[in-house]
């Protein structure tokens, strides 16, 4: 039971981390390798507001929240738009670039040392049972919040103006441009969402085990996790994050806990060599002879 | 009409054919013969890192800057160079002669399959799939480290003692990788990478095997990869998992991106740049009087630094050091006039 609670929690990280991959990817078809950074930058927003607004947790976070949202906008509008158009390698290279430079500037203004916002918050991370199981509040936290982002993208993705228009932006920016979408507004959207959705994911993943360097793989982890379900579907993240988390639970359990760090890459590669659109993405045109 | 003809064969395969080019080749083969002697510790230091780098940074030029073909598991492969070496070296007592072509074996074995996966994929998803072999190479390195007992890393006798010997033998060995590279590029080979770097699909018309070029591309890229590894472990004498980050993928790409894309000239230049970097930003800190407030973190400053570097080349100088080369020359050699004349 303990297995199935850890697969679930870890399931839950991935899968929100994911959803920023997607959400940009399906858009912009741009893969945005500084997730992980902008992740950690989120986690550091909270433990900044957190400090600042000591005693209202509740401003803090939806603060935090706010800063992740602006960050991917501005990201997108001082990098990312010229990046638009360029080759995929071009595009793929800024986005490293940027995470080496978020790496180098967080540790500038905010050290090295582990922080623990969840402290400087106010609360504890009280342990629950769960049908003959153990897992921490922030984890139960992070499953039901991962079910709220996927809803509300669900949600946001079918139902709402923008929504729509983000999904045809997706298909055909072309087209889409020419029935007067903004595709720069759009992708921009795009951006701030995912980093929101990114910066979550760190903000929790800090408050349950510390905010430090690891966040960062932890962010690149996840993406095998997309890349398995398909990089231009939600669902498909959602599985495959399931398919990951449960390969690298199960395999640190009976096997080595080192391999923890390659499980996720292992899996990627034999569904590249099977599948290599993943188990539910759209099959990429191909330009053969 | 008027210029310079060439009349015989012979003349179309010369390298250098006028003699400019043969005067100005000669100054350059004194100077780097001549640099040695000269230098002090420091410059034999960043000599040796240069002439190092540029073997990979070469390397890399070939994969992606003339084939087209995305890698990021380019310090996976001078791990599984250096490695073999390194394993060699401690299980065997294997001398150099016998690990440098184990290591060029492995290298082209790990090209091969590095290289499997773009039979299939293309752009983004190849360069994914490289991404993860390099974590998987590297994750067995770090294996057998543990394993063994040699937490801390393999160390490796060095066949040559000195910094000046040093500088002669990867001399000789960038000189080499860089000869190989050249005549490559002019040959069937090298036009095959050129034509499904342009598209794949005309390639294939055109009556080339793409999935043979794709797969040499490949091949000789980590093979050469590979010897850099090799040499990489004797010239530091010590061998770790953790030398080899995604932070040294990241360093070889910004060569060939600072250097320029589909370029020789380019790959040393980049190399240039990034290796001597690190010592200009140490210069500036000092210079502005906070190396001491900052020295417990001057990787982060060099990381936030190189992040900069490398978005304002992407961002307004694409064409890399040899575009601002071939700008300047272009000026000079049209002065006064600001375009080529209209003949």
């Amino acid at each position: 039971m303990q297995v199935a609670v850890n697969i679930a929690v870890l399931a839950a990280i991935y899968a929100l981390i994911c959803c920023g991959y997607v959400l940009i990817y399906r858009v912009s078809r741009v893969l945005s390798l500084a997730h992980g950074e902008l992740m950690m930058l989120g986690a550091y927003g909270l433990y900044a507001t957190a400090s600042l607004f000591g005693g209202h947790p509740l401003v803090a976070i939806a603060a935090a929240g706010g800063l992740a949202l602006m960050v991917g906008v501005a990201v997108y509008l001082a990098l990312m738009w010229r990046m638009t158009g360029e080759s995929v390698l071009a595009a793929v290279l800024a986005t490293i670039a940027l995470g080496i430079l978020l790496r180098g500037a967080m540790i500038l203004m905010f050290g090295t040392q582990t922080q623990y916002p969840l402290r400087d918050l106010g609360w504890s991370n009280a342990s629950l049972p769960v049908f003959g199981a153990r897992i921490s509040t922030v984890g139960l936290v992070l499953v039901l919040a991962t079910a709220a982002v996927y809803v509300g993208l669900f949600g946001f993705l079918h139902f709402s103006r923008w929504g729509i228009r983000m999904r045809a932006a997706g298909q055909h920016p072309l087209l889409a441009a020419q029935r007067g979408i903004g595709l720069h507004g759009i992708y921009a959207l795009a951006w701030g969402l995912a980093t929101f959705t990114g910066g979550m994911a760190g903000m929790l993943i800090a408050c349950d085990a510390g905010l430090e360097g690891t966040l960062v793989i932890i962010g690149l982890k996840a993406f095998p996790a997309a890349l398995v379900g398909g990089l231009d579907s939600l669902v498909g993240a959602l599985v495959g994050s399931l398919v990951i988390a449960t390969a690298e639970v199960l395999l640190i359990h009976h096997v080595d806990p080192l391999l923890s760090d390659v499980v996720p890459f292992a899996v990627l590669l034999a569904m590249l060599a099977v599948r290599p659109w993943g188990l539910f993405g759209t099959r990429e045109e191909l330009d053969r002879v | 009409m008027s210029g310079y003809f060439r009349t015989r064969y012979a003349e179309d395969f010369a390298l250098l054919d006028t003699r400019t080019q043969k005067a100005w080749f000669a100054v350059l083969v004194v100077a780097l013969g001549v640099l040695p002697f000269l230098a002090g510790p420091l410059g034999l230091e960043l000599a040796n890192q240069v002439l190092l780098g540029s073997i990979g940074a070469v390397a890399l030029m070939l994969l992606t800057g003339y084939a087209g073909q995305i890698s990021l598991g380019h310090a996976g492969l001078l791990a599984a160079g250096a490695f073999t070496t390194g394993i060699l070296f401690k299980e065997f007592g294997a001398p150099l002669w016998i690990t440098l072509p184990a290591s060029a074996a492995v290298g082209a074995l790990l090209g091969l399959i590095f290289g499997l996966p773009s039979l299939r994929l293309r752009g983004l998803y190849l360069a994914v799939s490289t991404l993860a072999l390099h974590f998987i190479v590297i994750f067995l390195g770090g294996e057998y480290e543990t394993k063994r007992g040699f937490s801390t890393g393999i160390v490796i006798d060095s066949p040559v003692a000195s910094a000046r010997g040093w500088y002669f033998v990867l001399l000789a060995a960038a000189a080499a990788t860089v000869l190989l590279a050249l005549n490559l590029l002019r040959s069937r080979t090298g036009r095959a990478w050129r034509a499904i770097h342009g598209r794949e699909a005309v390639a294939e018309a055109l009556g080339i095997s793409v999935p043979r070029a794709k797969l040499s591309a490949f091949v000789v890229s980590s093979t050469l990869t590979a010897v850099a590894g090799c040499l990489f472990a004797y010239y530091r004498g010590f061998v770790s998992a953790e030398a080899f980050s995604l932070y040294l993928t990241i360093q070889y790409v910004a060569m060939i991106i600072i250097g320029g894309m589909g370029s020789l000239l380019g790959a040393v230049l980049g190399t240039v740049f990034v290796v001597l970097f690190p010592y200009a930003i140490d210069g500036t800190m000092a210079a502005l009087g906070v190396a001491e407030r900052l020295s417990s973190v001057v990787f982060a400053v060099n990381y936030a630094a190189f992040g900069v570097v490398m978005i304002l080349f992407l961002v307004f100088e694409p064409q890399g050091l040899v575009g601002i080369w071939r700008r300047v020359r272009n000026w000079f050699v049209l002065w006064p006039f600001r375009h080529k004349p209209i003949s």
